[in-house]
């Protein structure tokens, strides 16, 4: 009996996450808004994810025959103007965009939440010194900075990355130092001090999990704004280059062609704007869901 | 028979939580009469603000009355529709508020927000209400009305805030006043202050009082009839005399015993700990809702006591009252079995820390003039040339009020805080001004506990991790030796090893104090500083912390630097008291010493300041003018002389007073009026155990 009990009181590390998890997706789900959200982004998760197993065409295939045909049970989405189909390009995008965002943002989070971490905890000169550049970073609009930056890095995939670390990290290093500056003042991580911890253990595993709930919803956010950036990128035709089916790309190419090829432009535009909107609901959803377990 | 003001028959107030309803207050009765000052005195979660609320009718969307009658001057408050309760709002039924700050309107002028409430309830026009407004605000006895009038409510200290807000209640000349803790975030000072008001402006007026708090202080000095409520249930109403010399509810006793007198020390008497705490409201025992922390219960407490009346408007709901009121059952106060070894004076001992003329500034960020003029950097000085000695094995209390720079001087010592003059020493060797300066070794002699247990331990670390790493990091243990000692630390303070899983999100207050303390005397520290350690707790639990530092310092030897605003319990636990005001020492003395004449004219006013609790002693108003100065400013000469009742001129402006030494005691005090002067224009202040005719 007393076996039992503790075994349930102290249960494994990756029982406690999958119970963790799942209490997550439940919170999610609790909202009517955040559930749509989190059902849209898993659906083009699923998309990028699975894109060749369910595009019935390659991304660049033409079917010459068949170019300009509006959508049909063939060709759901219609063809464009080479006879490429529509519907496996928007399929197959969604996983380069998806990728590149996400990588983006991933990386913009994890620097972004190491130099806040940083600047919130050292202050004195490291603070005030890269607080003050990422206002002048800040002070350009995100669109306008990332043409800067790819003029000079040149246009490469590896490089929309780059730029959307540079565009994104600023800000999450701010919501990062936030939460540092609240937290570093409170009696557990002084008690901590007092006993000697050091700066790293006081930082990760004093004051991070703290930083945790903030960085989800900003992850989330960055995402979906990254998102947004690789599209606009494309559509000015700096970054990625054709024949990629870039989503961006695809409107900006379809654009010459929207009286006669209608569908080869809103099919793109539309899967941009559901995944961000996706997306977006499903920071919201996350925002109150911690709300809520505070 | 004359109808009470309030009457209040078997009312049952629930809250709506997640679909079910959790009764906050179950089956009250009690009665108001005009003139008279009832007190609902209980812990905080017992239900005395719900209590306070349903009176007037004003529960928030969640809470409902249900069942039980309130009845205002003999009319249904519950009959009446909303609309109907507006008109008696204000007029008939006033509330002052705990939260000073945040019952007024920061955008509005203070004198402009009595005076719209002049002509909401009279029809004034507004020459006469600002007029009758400027008498208010004289009527509280208000300094410089015309310039308060005239100001935001941030312009002016809590205190005037609070005066503000007892004019507007009484200002429509209620029948009903209910003041809930209305003192309770003030300096004890200024409460004081406000307590002579509130006594003074009821007296002569015809106003039934409703006086909510848990000061059991307050209680005694101000009320004529009082109620103890506990998880929502009065267990007890009496007049206050008897309540306080006889309780007959084992609460009551519980309460009254857990609490240090002014006066009181370790040495004498042995703090008596209510087990347990207050039972969260879904989870109320069934029977007595005492039951389970009781030393009295028995089997018929198992089933739910009625309300028995004893003598003229006596009611206690505990079975045994009868026992208890013949003195057959209670534990009472009970004398110390001398586990606290009596201070030996003639003992040299070693001084385990040793402050010098400490300072502590923070500097201001200057202005974009003082810096072209490069003036020096202006700063607040939160402690001013502090020097104290702590000796091994020895208790050392720190009195002051909020602003008087104790946790500053805390914060110093520890190295959170850079002092920025002065020497300390650890040990009799030097200690580093900064933390980061300090070696391991330094860090495991000096511990300290915060004030708040809530931030004291992080939420996502277990009990035993917390408890853990000083074991590791100070002492050096193994992960495996470190985790076979943190059961002991929860031995020691009485928590079952089974916690060290626990985060502290599923902890109480006390539990979490508890944990602290543990991590405190984890790396067994030759100086614990203790940061007010039991004002975030609730009364009922607060004996039990202190009673388990006693315990600890005793085994462990360490010296405790005690900090609190309570002059009560750090005279009841330290040996030695410091007093200070806006960052200077003003009298130092060991604790029996300290409640002897003569007094620092500042303790003088604090021990006056007190509540006592015991209504019929009778002490003498000693009260100080206005509010703690500013640390941006700080007075010339001596800092107190600004309120000082014993000014004595030019001398106390212009020159820095002398410490001197009282004959044949432990005292030194820093003032400018010699010993035998003081002696004569000052009377024994009375203290608990010390007649005044002695």
């Amino acid at each position: 009996m007393t076996v039992t009990l503790k075994v349930s009181r102290a249960p494994g590390a990756a029982l406690i996450w999958g119970r963790r998890l799942a209490c997550f997706f439940k919170r999610l789900y609790a909202k009517p808004l955040s559930a749509i959200g989190t059902t849209i982004s898993l659906i083009f998760l699923l998309i990028a994810l699975a894109g060749p197993l369910i595009a019935p065409y390659g991304e660049n295939e033409i079917v010459a025959s068949d170019a300009r045909q509006p959508p049909s049970t063939q060709h759901w989405f219609g063809t464009d103007n080479l006879g490429r189909d529509v519907f496996s390009r928007v399929v197959l995008g969604a996983r380069q965009i998806l990728v590149l965002s996400g990588l983006g943002a991933f990386l913009a989070v994890v620097s972004g939440a190491f130099l806040g971490l940083l600047s919130g905890y050292r202050g004195g000169w490291i603070d005030e010194g890269l607080m003050r550049f990422f206002d002048s970073l800040l002070a350009l609009p995100a669109l306008l900075l990332a043409l800067v930056l790819l003029g000079t890095i040149g246009h490469s995939t590896f490089s929309v990355v780059l730029v959307i670390v540079i565009v994104y990290t600023p800000i999450v290093t701010r919501v990062v130092r936030s939460v540092v500056l609240s937290v570093k003042s409170k009696g557990f991580v002084e008690a901590a001090r007092l006993q000697g911890e050091s700066q790293a253990r006081l930082l990760f595993r004093e004051i991070f999990p703290f930083v945790l709930p903030a960085l989800a919803v900003e992850a989330a956010l960055r995402f979906s704004y990254a998102i947004f950036l690789v599209a606009s990128l494309g559509f000015l035709g700096v970054g990625v280059q054709p024949p990629n089916p870039n989503w961006g790309l695809m409107v900006k190419e379809a654009r010459n062609y929207v009286d006669q090829l209608p569908w080869a432009l809103y099919f793109p535009a539309g899967a941009i704007s559901i995944v961000i909107i996706g997306v977006n609901l499903t920071a919201d959803g996350l925002k109150r869901a911690w709300q809520a377990a505070d | 028979m004359i109808t009470p003001v309030l009457q209040i028959e078997n009312l049952t107030v629930a809250y709506r939580r997640g679909g079910e309803w959790l009764e906050a207050v179950r089956d009250v009765s009690f009665h108001v009469h005009a003139g008279e000052t009832f007190g609902v005195v209980g812990e905080s979660g017992s239900g005395k603000t719900t209590l306070a609320l349903a009176a007037m009718r004003y529960l928030g969307e969640n809470g409902a009355v249900k069942a039980g009658r309130i009845t205002l001057a003999g009319r249904d408050l519950l009959a009446l529709s909303p609309v109907e309760m507006e008109p008696v709002w204000g007029k008939q039924i006033a509330l002052v508020p705990q939260n000073p700050q945040s019952s007024l309107n920061p955008s509005m002028l203070i004198g402009e927000q009595l005076a719209e409430v002049l002509r909401h309830q009279f029809a004034m026009d507004a020459v006469e209400a600002n007029r009758q407004a400027l008498d208010w605000f004289e009527r509280v006895h208000m300094p410089d009305p015309d310039r308060v009038a005239n100001s935001y409510p941030h312009q002016v200290s809590a205190g005037m805030q609070q005066r503000v807000l007892i004019a507007t209640a009484l200002c429509t000349e209620p029948q009903l006043l209910i003041l809930d803790e209305p003192t309770s975030n003030l300096d004890v000072t200024t409460q004081a202050v406000i307590l002579d008001l509130v006594r003074e402006l009821i007296r002569g007026r015809q106003t039934a009082v409703l006086y909510v708090t848990h000061n059991l202080g307050v209680v005694a000095q101000v009320c004529d009839r009082v109620g103890v409520l506990y998880a929502g249930e009065f267990v007890e109403q009496a007049s206050t005399r008897e309540l306080f010399s006889q309780p007959l509810h084992p609460y009551t006793q519980g309460l009254l015993a857990s609490v240090p007198l002014l006066g009181e020390t370790k040495e004498k008497i042995h703090l008596w700990a209510i087990p347990g705490q207050i039972p969260p409201l879904g989870k109320l025992p069934g029977g007595c809702v005492f039951r389970p922390r009781c030393g009295l219960a028995v089997q018929i407490c198992e089933t739910q006591p009625p309300l028995y009346v004893s003598g003229l408007k006596r009611v206690s709901r505990c079975h045994r009252w009868e026992e208890i009121q013949k003195g057959e059952v209670g534990d009472w106060r009970v004398p110390t079995v001398s586990k606290v070894s009596a201070p030996g004076e003639d003992e040299r001992r070693r001084l385990v820390l040793n402050l010098d003329a400490l300072h502590v500034d923070y500097p201001q960020r200057p202005s974009l003039k003082e810096m072209l003029r490069h003036r020096p950097a202006r700063k607040v000085s939160a402690v001013r040339g502090v020097s104290l000695a702590i000796p091994q094995g020895r208790t050392v209390g720190l009195v002051g009020e909020s602003g008087s720079g104790k946790t500053s001087l805390a914060r110093a010592i520890m190295g959170l805080t850079i002092s920025s003059a002065g020497s300390m020493e650890l040990l009799e060797i030097p200690l580093p001004a900064s933390l980061s300066q300090r070696d391991l070794a330094t860090l495991r002699h000096l511990q300290m506990m915060f004030q708040n247990p809530e931030e004291a331990l992080n939420p996502f670390l277990t009990v035993g991790e917390t408890l853990r790493r000083p074991l590791i990091i100070l002492l050096g243990k193994s992960r495996a030796e470190a985790d076979r000692e943190v059961a002991d630390l929860l031995q020691a303070v009485r928590l079952p090893a089974s916690y060290a899983a626990r985060l502290p999100g599923q902890l109480s207050g006390g539990e979490l104090q508890r944990i602290a303390i543990a991590r405190a005397f984890a790396s067994n520290p030759a100086l614990l500083i203790c940061d007010e350690p039991v004002s975030a707790l609730d009364v009922s639990v607060q004996a039990a912390i202190l009673n388990l530092l006693l315990e600890l310092q005793a085994e462990s030897g360490s010296s405790l630097l005690l900090i609190s605003h309570d002059l009560a319990a750090v005279g009841y636990l330290a040996d030695e008291i410091a007093v200070i005001y806006l960052g200077s020492l003003m009298e130092v003395a060991q604790a029996t010493d300290l409640f002897q004449t003569p007094y620092h004219p500042y303790t003088e006013a604090l021990l006056s300041a007190i509540p006592l609790i015991d209504p019929t002693a009778e002490q003498r108003p000693i009260r100080l003018a206005g509010d703690i100065p500013s640390p941006t400013e700080t007075p010339t000469g001596c800092p107190f002389h600004t309120r000082c009742p014993r000014f004595l001129g030019e001398i106390c402006q212009k020159e820095t007073p002398p410490w001197r030494e009282v004959k044949a005691t432990s005292k030194r005090y820093y003032c400018h009026i010699p010993e035998d002067d003081l002696r004569a224009v000052q009377e024994r202040l009375p203290v608990f155990g010390q007649p005044l005719t002695g």
